[in-house]
């Protein structure tokens, strides 16, 4: 039978989301879906606009899997707005005139941004801020101006969009004063005292407020464009761009011109399985006017898309209600509402907590017995948010105060939340699912339940909590989740970096004794212990006790293969080498019998070399100039780079140039795990620097650097860490990541996990690395000057050193005898190690050796 | 068995201790007998922090490879003692540097003939020199 037909009209997240939701459950492929999608590009992550607008581009806000769109059971069509549904038909039109037959539609056009009939609200300079388009000419708009004279920007509405847009125009540079008619901000979600108490707190970026401030018209500047807002007070603020943030209508049209049923204050109305009146005809998300109400946010149309889809493959799902909780980060600013978060409820009472110095404002509602917690006001501490939310209708362990005061206080007593509680609104999971995660299907850390649960991978507000549960279940089932090192040590990695920097240790012994639990260290704690003391107390690799520490990649300097072999990559700073670097390279090889590679990393990689041979490769390396490319480190690989705006006609930097002293500063830096670095020229990414640890982007004013990327088992791209950067500030930030990063990783934990378990996630590294907030970065500063005078080439220093050379000999009483063991057959005119059964033959016969 | 000789076991000088460094091997080739032919064999000899000198085959035989003497030494904790051990440098099984025995296989099997254990070698150390007690004669 051929698959019937579903159109969805609209290309938003709830969209996206029953497109996904669809092709996941109905798996013997019965229908197959049609978007037609108004915007020229795939649905994105409209919730995220603010925090991700500045400078990224539209693939940063991408959701869920590309693959969706490759499916063929699954068309997408940008850019053409359905203009006509005809029901009798059933049939849509689209502006391009291009008719689909349905067997159903979904009508999931969301909302558009509403501007109040208001005098000049047609002048230039006046936004809307909805989708990446408004967002583009926004930005566009105030980058113009910012050339000529300083940006005075007002945001009419002080809603939660509306505040967005003033962090937008904020990280802009304008100055932004919100008007906001209600008595307070976000007076939707929370209520007068913590409206008051996020006053403050925005007024202390740098965004003015004014409430009970309605304005009547915008008044032209005589140069054209806007030049002034007045209020009904007959107030007059100056203003270059104006932003109308007054709220969001639903996008019914197409409900109403084909007769369906409109609710008072528009949406189309739908029941409780998200149909329509029509049977055909289904509507979700912000568009859907269900039990009564249009809602604006992304749960509730995530939990409609499941519904409608459930109901499409003949399942009884009903809608549950929405859950109106919302939590935003706003330029550092927390604020969270859940639940009956006025007190509403007959006989409600409020428990609330106050510090005006500190700017936190908590309030919990909880039923006239103070014991069931009903709603709560979370504003400018809302680390609470994620534990408390899912105990809402549940009766609360202890006082209620309790859970209000600040961590470190008297504590609050641990909550254990029912199975049934919700824990990630986004994806509806409840903590139990998680914990059947955790015990049943095997997933024991955080990214293996994430992948499973999806709890905690569209917003993120949940991951903390998700992680108490699966470290609490984890627990119970006897799995160990301490963080110590191994047996020897107690501490975490971080821990005992703190404690061997600020003991000021140098050898292992003194570690050990000091904090080590018994014995003398294993393959785990030996090398962390080099690592740590690499940056904390710099010397040679082989030096003295450090020599027993290291893998037998930096005990030799090179990288141990599967025969016992090793293989040597000398420096190629940002991938540059000279004609007579190359012809050494080649020689050695030759002179070997070495099989040659060029890497990922943009250089050479020699196999097939004895240990005794490693010193005679380097003498030879170190002479022609190379140095040690710490391939066998877990320490800075390489700075992978485009050859930049000295050649490529595109090119707006030197990117080379850029990665070539970004590799030298770096050269050497001893990590939890190997760190890659990218820098690319221009936009295009050549140098695919979104895949490295960090990676750094040219941009006409200066450069983006991006963090935690990576390719391996599990590829990530970088985020964007700082934007326009000149070069001094870019190359702080990256000594300060690096350092922040090398003091605080788990062993072996790369950078893109490390961002995710570090305390505030990306926000907080920012925050550290930018802003200083912990007070480190003079010490991180220092510590990296003392890196980049420190640093010598390991090689070269060997070489000079006959005590060190002598570990490179075959056999301690035969050091003249090659290892008989290794034995190699040709292949594509190089060498290989010879299999088991080749070597049987090989060395067992008279001539050991293929090579000369 | 043949009727071939009884393999007699001679102290085999291999190195000065000096040549050790602590809690770090070095492979030595030693003369051997396998199925009563001579033949040399890789040794991996180790030096604790306390001098003491212990020997076990070169051999790998979880990777076969000749590797062993490049693995990091530490000790591991068996009950309620601290035993000597040597990691393998390439997939990170542990073995008691006395005994030989693989305490842990870390998920692997070892390749096709060879046992998890390790063979060991008695080890004196005579006046600084470092002697092996290996089978059959010097040559």
């Amino acid at each position: 039978m051929d698959p019937r037909h579903l159109v969805v009209v609209g290309g938003g997240m709830v969209a996206q989301r029953l497109v996904e939701a669809l092709r996941d459950r109905d798996t013997a492929g019965t229908w197959r879906v049609t978007v037609l999608a108004e915007e020229p590009r795939r649905p994105y992550d409209r919730v995220a606009l603010t925090s991700y607008f500045a400078g990224r581009t539209p693939d940063d806000l991408a959701l869920g899997d590309a693959a969706l769109w490759d499916d063929p059971l699954v068309t997408l069509v940008r850019g053409d707005a359905v203009t006509v549904v005809d029901r009798a038909a059933r049939t849509v039109t689209a502006a391009s005139g291009r008719t689909y037959a349905y067997d159903h539609l979904v009508l999931a056009t969301g909302s558009s941004a509403w501007v109040p009939p208001l005098e000049g609200a047609d002048l230039e300079g006046v936004f809307v801020y909805r989708t990446l388009d408004d967002v583009a000419a926004l930005r566009g708009h105030v980058t113009r101006l910012a050339e000529q004279r300083p940006v005075r920007g007002v945001v009419l509405g002080g809603g939660l969009l509306g505040l967005e847009a003033a962090g937008a125009l904020d990280a802009l540079g304008a100055r932004a004063t919100v008007l906001q008619v209600d008595t307070h901000l976000m007076s939707a979600q929370v209520d007068l005292g913590g409206g008051e108490a996020l006053r403050r707190l925005i007024n202390r970026l740098g965004i003015g407020v004014r409430t009970q401030a309605r304005t009547t018209r915008v008044l032209p500047h005589r140069r054209g464009g806007v030049g002034r807002v007045e209020l009904a007070d007959g107030t007059r603020l100056d203003a270059d761009v104006v932003v109308v943030a007054a709220g969001v209508r639903p996008r019914d049209e197409l409900a109403r011109t084909s007769g369906l049923e409109i609710g008072p204050r528009g949406g189309v109305v739908v029941d409780d399985t998200c149909l329509t009146a029509d049977p055909h005809v289904s509507a979700v998300g912000e568009v859907a006017c269900i039990q009564g109400v249009c809602i604006g946010l992304v749960a509730p149309g995530y939990t409609m898309a499941e519904v409608t889809v459930d109901r499409l493959l003949g399942g009884r799902a009903a809608y549950p209600g929405a859950d109106t909780a919302t939590k935003l980060k706003l330029a550092g600013v927390d604020v969270a509402s859940f639940g009956d978060a006025f007190a509403r409820t007959p006989g409600a009472l409020e428990v609330v907590w106050a510090d005006p110095v500190a700017g936190v404002y908590k309030k919990l509602v909880v039923s006239d017995d103070a014991r069931t917690l009903l709603g709560g006001v979370l504003v400018g501490d809302a680390s609470a948010y994620a534990s408390l939310r899912p105990m809402v209708g549940r009766e609360l362990p202890g006082d209620p105060g309790a859970f209000l005061l600040p961590a470190g206080g008297a504590g609050a007593p641990d909550l254990e939340l029912p199975d049934e509680a919700t824990v990630c609104s986004c994806n509806n999971v409840t903590a139990g699912s998680i914990r059947h995660a955790v015990t049943d299907e095997g997933c024991h850390d955080l990214g293996a339940v994430k992948a499973c649960t999806r709890a905690g991978t569209s917003c993120g507000s949940c991951l903390p909590l998700v992680k108490k549960l699966v470290t609490t279940e984890l627990a119970a089932l006897g799995v160990s989740v301490s963080t110590a090192l191994c047996e020897h040590f107690a501490l975490s990695r971080a821990q005992l970096y703190d404690a061997v920097r600020v003991a000021g240790l140098r050898t292992f012994t003194e570690v050990v004794e000091r904090f080590g639990t018994h014995g003398r260290g294993c393959d785990l704690c030996r090398p962390a212990v080099a690592s740590i003391l690499a940056t904390t107390a710099p010397a040679h690799v082989l030096d003295g006790e450090r020599a027993a520490l290291q893998d037998t990649n930096d005990h030799v300097m090179a990288n141990l293969q599967k025969d016992g072999s090793y293989s040597v990559v000398p420096r190629m700073p940002g991938g540059e080498v000279t004609p007579e670097g190359l012809i050494v390279v080649g020689e050695v090889a030759r002179d070997f019998g070495l099989y040659t590679k060029v890497t990922g990393g943009q250089r050479i990689d020699m196999f097939g070399a004895r240990i005794d041979q490693l010193p005679l490769i380097w003498r030879r390396l170190v002479d022609a100039g190379f140095e040690s490319g710490h391939a066998y480190g877990k320490s800075l690989r390489t700075v992978k780079s485009c050859v930049g705006s000295t050649w490529c006609r595109f090119g707006v930097q030197d990117s080379a140039a850029l990665a070539v002293m970004l590799e030298l500063r770096y050269r050497g830096l001893r990590s939890p795990h190997k760190i890659k670095l990218g820098v690319s020229g221009c936009a295009r990414e050549c140098a695919e620097a979104r895949g490295k640890d960090v990676g750094v982007i040219a941009t006409d004013k200066g450069w983006n650097v991006y963090v935690g990327g990576n390719g391996g088992f599990t590829p990530r791209h970088a985020r964007l860490l700082a934007e326009d950067l000149d070069t001094e500030a870019l190359v702080r930030t990256i000594d300060r990541f690096l350092l922040y990063y090398v003091r605080t990783a788990d062993r072996l934990q790369r950078t893109a996990p490390w961002i995710e378990e570090v305390e505030g996630g990306l926000e907080g590294v920012r925050a550290v690395v930018m802003d200083d907030a912990l007070g480190i970065c003079a010490d991180l500063d220092a510590q990296m000057d003392e890196h980049v005078a420190q640093y010598e080439d390991e090689w070269r220093a060997t070489l000079d050193d006959p005590e060190k050379l002598r570990r490179f000999a075959s056999f301690v009483n035969a050091p003249d005898v090659a290892d008989p063991s290794l034995a190699y057959v040709p292949e594509r005119g190089q060498v290989r190690p010879a299999t088991a059964d080749e070597r049987a033959v090989l060395v067992a016969g008279t001539t050991l050796e293929v090579r000369s | 068995m043949t009727t071939l000789d009884a393999p007699t076991t001679t102290w085999l000088t291999v190195c000065r201790l000096a040549d050790l460094a602590p809690e770090r091997g070095a492979a030595a080739l030693v003369p051997d007998r396998v199925d009563g032919a001579p033949t040399l064999t890789q040794v991996a000899v180790f030096r604790l922090l306390d001098d003491t000198v212990h020997a076990v085959q070169q051999h790998d035989p979880f990777s076969d490879a000749h590797v062993l003497a490049r693995g990091i030494v530490g000790t591991r904790r068996v009950d309620d003692a601290d035993v000597p051990t040597v990691a393998s440098p390439m997939y990170k099984q542990v073995f008691d540097l006395r005994t030989g025995a693989c305490l842990d296989v870390a998920g692997k099997t070892p390749v096709a003939g060879h046992g998890a254990d390790l063979r060991t070698w008695g080890v004196r150390v005579v006046d600084g020199d470092v002697q092996l007690a290996v089978l059959g004669g010097a040559g």
